[in-house]
């Protein structure tokens, strides 16, 4: 008897180069400055390289796209060991304030826009922009706290209806 | 990089079709560029404000411009240039005009 055991393994076809990235659906949950520029950052590159975008703001992300909140978004001292300076000293008054005017003027320097105009800019690329509706009824806010430019406050089963056949990116 | 033939002339590009020296290239060639690369065509003059200013920023710094320095200082907005260039304004702008793609998160 002969052994077939190796004409049963199928080879898989493995393309030469992989397929690029057509649809990206990036999620904004946290609302520190150094949690929502990275977010932006890439909505707005994907766009620059011609990829669909669409962006999901949740919990206290939802403050990169609130009217009142959008320009006092702060860099996070507390609990952020990323920045080297002791949790004790992180939570000084002043310091978080201190921090966040050091990196928007950093930020500006690289030409990079604030978040309120950065966002615009999104928009502008033709970029969508969501609100989480659970997240806009859990902190009891109405439409009109969110910026105009905002398509809509959509449900999370809306979300992965939108987010089909790209991917998902959670920040 | 690799060369081929366009508006009868033999040019240097890289492997994602971006001139490697942009003196080769001819405002000929631009139309043709735009219609491999899915830019909407004829060209218009919106087109090629872009499309100069585009060569202007590379002669003048040695690189394209991002699309946010486009937005801003091209004289055309964002939400134009990427009706002008809908998949990739920077990018697609810098392909027709044959200088190399410009390098830049923002």
């Amino acid at each position: 008897m002969t052994d077939t055991s190796t004409a049963l393994v199928e080879t898989p076809e493995v393309a030469d180069t992989p397929a690029a990235i057509e649809k990206v659906s990036i999620i904004i949950s946290k609302g520190s400055l150094e949690e929502i520029y990275p977010g932006l950052i890439m909505a707005n590159g994907a766009r620059a390289e011609g990829i669909d975008v669409n962006v999901f703001f949740t919990f206290f992300g939802l403050d990169a796209v609130h009217k009142k909140r959008n320009e006092h978004i702060k860099v996070a001292t507390v609990g952020n060991p990323g920045l080297h300076i002791p949790t004790w000293a992180g939570g000084l008054p002043g310091v978080s304030a201190l921090m966040t005017k050091y990196m928007e003027h950093q930020i500006e320097g690289l030409d990079i826009p604030d978040i309120p105009e950065f966002v615009q800019m999104i928009s502008d690329t033709g970029a969508g922009l969501y609100g989480c509706l659970a997240s806009v009824d859990l902190f009891g806010l109405e439409r009109d706290d969110l910026i105009d430019e905002l398509d809509g406050i959509i449900t999370v089963g809306e979300f992965y209806e939108m987010a089909a056949g790209g991917q998902i990116i959670f920040t | 990089m690799t060369t081929r033939e366009i508006a009868n002339a033999t040019v240097e590009v890289d492997d994602d079709g971006f001139f490697v020296d942009p003196t080769q290239w001819t405002e000929d060639m631009a139309p043709l560029l735009a219609e491999e690369c899915g830019v909407p065509t004829p060209l218009t003059d919106k087109h090629w404000q872009v499309l100069h200013f585009m060569r202007d920023q590379y002669f003048d710094k040695g690189t394209g411009p991002t699309v946010r320095k486009l937005g801003k200082t091209s004289g055309v907005t964002v939400k134009e240039l990427y009706q002008l260039f809908p998949k990739g304004p920077a990018k697609l702008a810098a392909r027709c005009a044959g200088i190399p793609k410009p390098r830049g998160c923002v």
